[in-house]
Formats: C-alpha cells, structure tokens, sequence
C-alpha cells in the first residue's frame, strides 16, 4: 500500500430499492427518501439517497477492498449532485497518505449529474504494520 | 453558495444559538443489536464477515443509526434545537438536506452496547444561496458513549431551505470523437487518462494526432498518465454563461508530470485561488450517463 495507489472502481446501480432499504434500515423516514410526490414538492425531481447510506457505501468500498481486518477510523463526506432512482454511481479511490499502518484514501462517487460524494476515508490495516 | 449578510436578521438571530446543546443525554433507541445490522448490510450489499458471527461488530459507518429518533421522534433534544428549527420552518425554510457527515470512530460498536449522546448546536451560517434554494447551513458535533465512555464523534451539517423549484442545467456539450481520438475517449470511459507516444522518437503529445511533431513518423503507443501535474495557466470564465456552465469557474491548462500539456477544469479550489504551478491531481467527473471528463483537483499542501 503506497501513496498513489488507486482503488478498483465499484460501480453502484442507484435503485429505487437501494435508496428506499437504505434510508429505512439507516432509520431515516424523511419523505424525499421514499416519497416520490412529496420529494417533487420540495424541489427534486424524485426520491434520493440519504446521507447515511451513501456514508456506508464510502466505508463498505473501502473495507470491501482492503479486507475484514481492515479498521475505518474516520469518515468525512460531503454530498453534491443527489443520487436518483435509475442513476448509476462509480466509486473511485485513492490512497492519499500512508502512516505506518494507517492509510487516508480520497473516494469520489460521480453519477449522471456529477460528483455525488467526496471525502476521505482514514483506515488501519493491523496486518500490514506488523 | 455566497454569503448575503445585508438585511439578514434571521441569520444573526440563528447564530445566537451557537455553542448550545441541541440533546443532552439522549439514549439510542435500541442497544446496537444484530438484526439492525443485517437489515443494513443487506440494504448496502456490505458482505463485510466482521459484521456478523460472534464476535460481529456493527458497520462503523452505521454510527448514526443508533441516535435516530425515527417515526416516533428525538429523545433528548433540547429547547434550544427545537427553537432553532422552528425558526427556521417559519421562515420558510421547510426543507432539509444533509450536506456533510464526519464520523471519527475510538472503538467498534457491538450487539448490546448501550449508545449515549450529547449534541452541540456548533455553527450556523449566514444566509446562502444554492441550487436547492436559499437557507441556512446547521452544524452539529454529537459525541457518542457506551457506558459513559467515548466512542465516536459525529459532525453533521444540514442545510434547511426554502424550497424552489428549478429547471435542470442543460447537458454538456459533447467531445468531437473521431478516428484520431477515439482512443483517448475510450481511455477516458475506463477512467484512464492515456498519452500518445510516438515509438519512432519517443515523444509524448497532447492531444492526440496521427503523426508525430518532433519527427513525423505515424507510429505511435499510448503511456498512462500518472494523473499528478501542475497549472501551467489558466483563465477565468465570469462571462458569458454557457449553457451547462455554471460561471465563475476556473480553466486551467494542466502540465502533466510526463511533459505534455491539456485544457482541462480545475477543481476543489474556490477559482479566484487557481495559481501558476498550482499542484493537482487527475480526476474524472461523470457529467452524465453518457460523458464523462478528466478534470483536475487541487492538491492541498
């Protein structure tokens, strides 16, 4: 693991379902997370998903990649463009910094309408320290 | 966004509630427990094998989770917070959406873990402008405890708006794709950002073109750029507005490390701070289902 190394992308399908299971296992019952008329009513073109299940998806690439023993530390996101029903997300990544057994990697998701997350994901490798 | 202060009563009224407890002692719901984390790993498709099994822990990122008020509402929350958000809905602002999340996590949570929290009202910002609407940005700082011990942090910033209906930003105009640079674009599809090589001479050019510059021989291979370069230049386009242009926005003409040149957006720096030599790093941004570019991202130092 090196500075500069870059992750394989996940390419993420942005179903109604995703969002909907996503927002109700995450406990969000906001209604522009299922309610396609009231998300119109407050300015989208539909449902989107909430900020905790683009938040898991951000920790699961990464630990998806470097393993079960992998240890997220910190997470820090922020949302741009939302993620619709019907859209696809591509995660990217790349290891940022390396300290020891800890690495930052940079991940953005970018759908149809542009960057939907950036942030940077601070994780401990125990095995690769040792 | 941009700040607009003059006349904003509202937002100096908000402000006084910085640094105010928005819950104190709230209690999670439910102990961190097993079947709320499958729900989530299945929600997710996380098949991650730490999250279940004996000694499961619960997905980190699933932090939040625990301190939702859900259907039935927040425990905790104080006067304070309630006043704030109520201030906010009288003024229209009605609708909110989560902008920010960071999550520092001290220890795993585990099925049976009983979650404590206190959240602190940490700022709120003047009036703004977005895309979604005018409003106003709430930050938030909740620590989160298992037995009166420190687990995890959790900022949180949500902008409350006044909804405004808006139509879409028309598509971006596409790249002329031809028999010379299909391949750059074919490159750029796979989120590889290839350089033409001529394998007579060796010289890398940009853009792509059917012969060589330095010694006109047509032979050439590709090399993939490593993605770190420099601005060389760069203009500011305030105006005209261009259709799929949000103006003021920054072009730069990027000087990448294997010593070609390209015209490309710089990103993740405000655009009246671009500068010559400005280090940054490649990056592609999906504009659509259809067209994605290599834009450039400011490297902070």
């Amino acid at each position: 693991m090196r500075a500069g190394d870059r992750l394989p992308p996940l390419r993420i399908p942005v179903t109604r379902t995703l969002i909907v299971a996503g927002a109700l296992a995450s406990r969000d019952f906001q209604d522009v997370h299922h309610d396609p008329e009231l998300a119109r009513r407050k300015g989208a073109p539909d449902i989107f998903m909430n900020i905790l299940t683009t938040n898991g998806l951000v920790g699961r690439y990464v630990t998806d990649h470097f393993g079960p023993a992998a240890v997220l530390r910190k997470v820090a996101i922020r949302l741009g463009a939302p993620n619709h029903p019907g859209d696809t997300m591509l995660l990217t990544g790349t290891v940022e910094e390396v300290a020891g057994d800890t690495a930052v990697v940079r991940v953005v998701g970018a759908n149809g309408l542009g960057t939907h997350v950036t942030g940077t994901v601070t994780v401990t490798l125990p095995e690769a320290g040792a | 966004m941009r700040e607009e202060q003059v006349g904003d009563e509202l937002g100096a009224r908000l402000k006084e509630y910085e640094g105010c407890p928005a819950a104190v002692a709230g209690t999670g719901k439910d102990p961190v427990n097993a079947p709320m984390i499958r729900h989530w790993c299945e929600a997710l498709g996380d098949t991650n094998p730490a999250y279940t099994g004996p000694d499961a822990i619960a997905p980190p990122t699933m932090l939040q989770t625990w301190t939702m008020g859900g259907l039935s509402g927040h425990r905790g929350r104080t006067g304070a917070y309630q006043e704030l958000l109520g201030l906010l809905d009288a003024a229209g602002c009605t609708a909110v959406v989560a902008t920010d999340c960071e999550q520092e996590y001290l220890r795993p949570l585990r099925p049976g873990d009983e979650v404590t929290f206190d959240t602190v009202i940490e700022e709120v910002s003047g009036r703004r402008t977005t895309r979604l609407g005018t409003g106003y940005f709430v930050t938030t700082r909740t620590d989160v405890r298992v037995a009166g011990e420190p687990v995890a942090t959790h900022r949180f910033r949500i902008l409350k708006y006044a909804p405004v209906p808006r139509a879409p930003l028309p598509r971006r105009p596409r790249p002329v794709v031809n028999r010379d640079n299909a391949g750059f674009w074919r490159g750029v599809a796979e989120h590889r950002l290839l350089i033409q090589r001529c394998t007579a001479c060796g010289t890398p050019r940009h853009p792509w073109l059917p012969g060589c510059n330095a010694c006109g021989s047509p032979d050439w291979d590709t090399v993939e750029a490593s993605g770190e370069g420099t601005v060389h230049s760069y203009v500011v386009l305030h105006h005209p507005p261009f259709p799929a242009f949000d103006p003021p926005y920054a072009v730069g003409l990027i000087e990448l490390a294997e010593g070609v040149r390209m015209v490309s957006n710089v990103v993740g720096v405000p655009y009246d701070e671009v500068r010559i030599g400005l280090p940054v790093r490649l990056e592609f941004q999906r504009c659509d289902e259809e067209l994605t570019v290599p834009v450039f991202r400011a490297v902070r130092r």
